[in-house]
């Protein structure tokens, strides 16, 4: 397929990119770094995260996008840094924070200067470590085409399992909970409950 | 029946079916959609044609089953044609005395028909009740008169014609620039240009593409969607073909929730007929036009209203938003244009073809053509589904429509828009109904929910109870609806309980604006609606909340109840009634409140009689010690 190629502007600065990019890609090309939880370079982009959100600019309009998901344009303009988006980065770390305190998610903290303790856990509740990325779901799916790893339940009590029955279709090639893909080590925790995988995390 | 093969074929059968019909034969209309279903139409029907047979009347009076007039506070609704006499809130036993009063002795039974709310006066004709008087019936008139399971009552009242118009003589460019001309907006929600997304589907490269009806309705208290397709199916299957012929589709889908057996019973067999008459299926009356439609059964989830979730539900999925850089108009059902439109936006399409894009314009005002349904509910006297011209004002809906606020109480807020609507106050009442003026105070059309709320209403309970719908609904894919959510519902929790602090309306302001401007989908960028809405129009009430006072005294955690000794008369009726045994007295003595053991159902407050106002519920203000048990209530002087 022959490739095209198009100008942007990204922070002021003039940029090339193909088309077919996304401006996630197109940024990272271009040096331009873009924190994201849920982008994996193997993995189709999922928009669940939203901290690639960036501000771009057509036709005199400007508006928040999911970077990961927007597709680079010519003549788009892009802001990754302003007031906007490091207060959506920083509300959610700290709405994350909580959930999963170890793992990358500290490291930006400082950064974006979010505040651990502003929504603290409830009772009850324990840090799962998990964001609900879906990587090691979409891994599983899209690179394994397998799924054995899926979401379970809706809003508030979704979560990632390996049930019973999908995870016959494991193979055990544990690609899901390397670091590869997985970044907060989730599944360190889920071999626990299911005692009879146990073994297939061995060694992680 | 032989498949209609032209517009010809399908004039001459519209001839036959109404040469049966005699206009002078007396008819008996039923309402039955799902409302009147709920209020017993099954055995109404059944006690009229019982009465009927024993006044061997059976076959010289029709019995009809009609869809929901929207009047549905005063059903079931009973319709004795040819006169037209509307009577309201019909019971079984009601049939021998309709039967033979008005069917037999063409005289009216009065105590059956409205009663004005002012005047006592009785109304006989439905169209001279304010409730409908004050409406404009575009969409939803013919719900009232046709048999939903008869494809022929529809076609005798002119049904299919703008069909078989668009397929006998309107390239379907002609059709797509009528009604681009006749600036149609989408019903369901954003209010997008009907005409502009059905020319993106058009020009998307493809072969296949895809027409969607999106009736999964999910605001809680709105049942518009319900109503049109339960009560009137092939209006909008009509109008479904015609968009399809314009947009050069081929196969359409109608999602429609499980939780509306009747709608898809209806639509089911609308489908089987309109095949049965060559309406759908191949070479649509003889034009060479194909086009199938299969429904899609909704399993329950609110998220699923949203356009690229119900399309991931089509294809199998879960039905889970995504991101819609690239519009589904252009890639969406397995990745194929599909154009999704409301139930009320493709029932609307007839109508435009039929009297074209000018008469269409001359209704509305300059950015909202056409009529709107809206399900009118809360504390307001009519209650039911009402169809205005956009622009009325919002008064008019509720005082004209709706008669006002009952108990002579005084209106707070309406909330327009289902759950993700913001609640507007009194000072805007005089605001046009119309998608950018809604948009401008804080709120916005959507499909068409109003709410009505009274001074009992608490509107931090109010913004508490959308928030924990929205938060249940979630699907929990993006992080700022799934957690954001879950705290807002938290704070809010926080806040309605009396452990609210001044930072708490910080981070409720913080959250929202996440919510809305990182959200993935319509339903998390809204979801904070409710709860900015409130904090602009009502902060007060949230500040008050802070400070341990429920205005509205709702709040259980913040309100006592409390007898007052000098008023109470030791009649008893409150301990008799309070379930948890709190309230102790005996004859001649002052009843007292337990407030270890008061559960704040408010059962006392209730029952104590008007004319004693014992009880007081009390927010925000020290509640008086208890008198000593045995304290003799005071005589009457």
């Amino acid at each position: 397929m022959k490739m095209t190629t198009i100008t942007m502007k990204i922070d002021g600065k003039s940029v090339k990119a193909e088309e077919g990019m996304t401006v996630f890609q197109a940024a990272r090309n271009a040096g331009v770094g873009i924190p994201s939880i849920c982008f994996n370079e193997k993995l189709e982009p999922f928009g669940a995260c939203r901290f690639c959100m960036v501000e771009v600019t057509k036709d005199k309009k400007t508006k928040l996008v999911a970077s990961c998901c927007y597709p680079a344009e010519d003549g788009l303009e892009v802001k990754t840094k302003s007031e906007r988006i490091s207060k959506i980065r920083k509300v959610l770390l700290e709405l994350l924070l909580p959930l999963a305190p170890s793992g990358p998610l500290s490291d930006m903290a400082k950064k974006y200067g979010a505040d651990a303790s502003r929504f603290p856990l409830g009772k009850g509740e324990e840090p799962t470590n998990c964001t609900l990325c879906g990587r090691c779901v979409r891994y599983c799916s899209e690179v394994k085409k397998l799924n054995a790893v899926g979401f379970v339940g809706r809003g508030v009590n979704r979560r990632v399992e390996l049930v019973s029955e999908l995870g016959n279709e494991c193979i055990t090639c544990r690609e899901c909970y390397g670091r590869e893909v997985c970044e907060s080590g989730r599944f360190v925790v889920l071999a626990e409950e299911f005692p009879f995988l146990q073994f297939v995390y061995r060694g992680r | 029946m032989t498949k209609l093969e032209s517009a010809a074929d399908l004039g001459k059968l519209r001839k036959q079916i109404l040469s049966r019909i005699d206009p002078k034969k007396p008819c008996i209309t039923i309402c039955s959609g799902t409302g009147c279903q709920a209020s017993g139409c099954e055995k109404i029907s059944a006690a009229f044609q019982e009465e009927l047979k024993n006044q061997k009347l059976s076959d010289k009076v029709d019995v009809r089953r009609t869809g929901c007039h929207g009047f549905c506070e005063k059903g079931p609704i009973v319709i004795i044609y040819p006169e037209e006499i509307c009577y309201l809130q019909v019971k079984p036993e009601d049939a021998s005395e309709v039967v033979s009063q008005t069917i037999k002795g063409g005289k009216i039974v009065d105590r059956l028909l409205y009663a004005d709310a002012a005047t006592g006066k009785r109304i006989a004709h439905e169209s001279d009740i304010p409730f409908y008087k004050n409406q404009k019936r575009l969409i939803l008139d013919n719900n009232r008169k046709i048999d939903p399971k008869s494809i022929d009552d529809y076609i005798a009242l002119n049904g299919y014609s703008a069909l078989a118009k668009t397929l006998s003589g309107l390239s379907p460019k002609q059709v797509l620039d009528e009604v681009k001309k006749a600036n149609l907006r989408g019903r369901g929600g954003a209010g997008f240009p009907a005409g502009r997304k059905w020319e993106t589907t058009r020009n998307a490269p493809g072969d296949v593409k895809y027409v969607i009806v999106n009736c999964d309705e999910g605001d809680p208290g709105a049942y518009m969607d319900r109503s049109l397709m339960e009560g009137n199916p092939h209006l909008v299957i009509e109008g479904l073909i015609i968009g399809a012929y314009a947009i050069g589709s081929h196969e359409g889908f109608i999602y429609v929730r499980q939780e509306y057996p009747l709608a898809v019973e209806n639509t089911e067999l609308a489908i089987k007929k309109a095949e049965e008459y060559g309406l759908l299926g191949k070479n649509i009356l003889g034009s060479g036009f194909d086009f199938k439609i299969t429904i899609h059964r909704g399993a329950g989830a609110f998220v699923s209203g949203e356009s690229s979730a119900l399309m991931c539900a089509i294809e199998g999925k879960v039905g889970e938003p995504r991101p819609k850089y690239v519009h589904s108009s252009v890639k969406g059902v397995w990745d194929r244009p599909s154009n999704l439109n409301n139930v009320e936006t493709w029932a609307t399409v007839p109508f435009i073809i039929n009297n074209g894009a000018d008469w269409f314009n001359g209704i509305g005002t300059k950015g909202s053509k056409g009529t709107k349904i809206f399900s009118l509910v809360g504390k307001v006297n009519n209650t039911g589904l009402v169809e205005v011209p956009m622009g009325m004002a919002l008064r008019d809906i509720i005082e004209k429509i709706g008669g006002g606020i009952p108990n002579g109480k005084k209106f707070k807020a309406v909330q327009t828009g289902g759950p993700s609507g913001g609640c507007i106050p009194e000072k805007f009442l005089d605001l046009p109904v119309d998608f950018d003026e809604l948009a401008q105070a804080g709120s916005m059309m959507g499909s068409g929910g109003m709410i009505i709320m009274d001074e009992d209403t608490c509107m931090v309970d109010t913004a508490k109870y959308f928030a924990n719908f929205l938060a249940d609904e979630s699907c929990g894919k993006c992080v700022p609806c799934r957690e954001g959510l879950k705290q807002i519902c938290k704070i809010l929790d926080k806040i309605s309980t009396g452990k609210g602090k001044e930072d708490d309306i910080k981070d409720l302001e913080d959250l929202a604006e996440v919510l809305r401007d990182a959200s993935l989908c319509s339903l998390g960028q809204t979801a904070a609606n409710p709860v900015l809405s409130t904090l602009r129009y009502f902060r007060g009430e949230y500040e008050a909340h802070i400070r341990g006072e429920c205005p509205a005294k709702v709040c259980k955690a913040l309100i006592t109840y409390y007898i007052d000794p000098e008023k109470c008369r030791a009649c008893g009726l409150c301990l008799k009634n309070c379930p948890v045994g709190a309230v102790s007295g005996k004859k001649g003595a002052v009843h007292i409140i337990d407030q270890g053991k008061c559960i704040k159902c408010g059962a006392c407050f209730d029952v104590c009689p008007e004319k004693f106002d014992a009880v007081a519920r009390i927010s925000g203000r020290p509640v008086p010690k208890a008198v000593p048990p045995g304290t003799e209530i005071k005589k009457r002087g």
